[in-house]
């Protein structure tokens, strides 16, 4: 090869590279818990204040979707998962992520206050979109979406029947994600 | 000019709704290992950001976590430990040296040692294509007889 082309080929390989890495989207971290069982905790519902524990779960493969009222990309994934739901016996658990804003006026409030406001609000807000959830665990503090590493609202993971995390989506789920990946995935562990 | 009004109106709410310096907690020495250890945690949410000096909620709550994990007595080694379990070594500014992170790390010294080996390659090179011409006999009677004419 001609000693022209050195540069030529440097300079198509620093381009290859940067394709590569501009074209990844920096937000998408690998999760350290996939493979991991899902963290312990223990929270009223939107429906009672029973508390719900992903214990409750364990052999079932079931979905644990991250939500709030006040999150944009939620309303556009809702439908999504509506349908999905309606589809699938595949039971999915809404977790109600900060409901209550800190800049949210309720946010002074006593924490049973906060709780009232929280349901009522995510009621109303299911009423209009649909409910797809089973159940809806209501993180009004955020401790538990630190546990589970949410960073992003909608975050979407997959938890198998022992309770290990399998799977792990940040951002809106698409229908292309959800048949192609998160359902035959879904579906094999619940063979296993 | 009603857009503007608008936006200076607007710029006024931001100002009203700015919140100030969040007090010390009431342990200055939590304090001060919180600061220490989140400059070298990473927001996630504004991923150029410290966890010391970010104002995301979720570094908020970060904070608060780690404030937390300060007065159960943890090391910081154990308070890293609990933020790479849950959002991965992503968090760290300074990853750990381990078999995964030798690119990240070394692999800036391999290229710099693969370059030094071009140049050094380079320069022999030249330094040989340098030498000094030595004429030979027929060639210096004819510069002789060029330079006369």
């Amino acid at each position: 090869m001609k000693k022209v082309f050195i540069p030529l080929v440097l300079f198509f390989g620093l381009v290859i590279f940067l394709a590569i890495g501009l074209n990844r989207d920096p937000r998408e971290i690998p999760s350290p818990l996939i493979g991991k069982p899902a963290p312990a905790f223990s929270l009223a519902t939107l429906e009672s204040d029973a508390a719900f524990s992903p214990q409750h779960m364990l052999g079932k493969v079931w979905m644990l979707n991250v939500w709030a009222t006040w999150c944009v990309a939620c309303r556009e994934e809702h439908p999504i998962l509506v349908a999905f739901a309606e589809k699938n016996q595949i039971p999915i658990v809404g977790l109600s992520y900060k409901e209550i804003q800190p800049q949210d006026p309720a946010a002074k409030q006593s924490d049973a206050i906060k709780l009232q406001v929280a349901r009522e609000r995510s009621a109303v807000w299911l009423q209009r979109h649909g409910n797809p959830y089973t159940t809806s665990v209501m993180d009004l503090d955020g401790r538990v979406g630190i546990q589970y590493g949410v960073y992003g609202v909608p975050e979407t993971y997959v938890i198998d029947q022992q309770g290990v995390i399998r799977f792990k989506h940040v951002g809106a789920v698409t229908p292309q994600l959800l048949a192609e990946k998160i359902l035959p995935l879904m579906q094999g562990l619940g063979k296993s | 000019m009603k857009g503007l009004c608008i936006f200076l109106i607007s710029l006024c709410l931001g100002v009203a709704n700015a919140r100030e310096a969040v007090p010390l907690a009431e342990d200055p020495v939590v304090e001060t290992r919180l600061v220490h250890i989140s400059q070298e945690l990473r927001c996630l949410v504004c991923q150029n950001e410290s966890l010391a000096s970010s104002r995301a909620e979720l570094a908020d709550d970060l904070r608060r976590e780690v404030r937390d994990l300060i007065r159960a007595n943890k090391s910081d080694q154990e308070i890293k430990d609990f933020l790479v379990s849950r959002y991965g070594d992503f968090v760290l500014y300074r990853p750990e040296v381990k078999p995964l992170t030798w690119v990240l790390w070394f692999g800036p010294f391999v290229v710099l040692l693969i370059a030094g080996i071009f140049l050094l390659a380079y320069l022999r090179q030249r330094r040989s294509a340098m030498q000094p011409q030595v004429l030979s006999d027929a060639e210096r009677a004819r510069v002789e007889q060029l330079l006369k004419d």
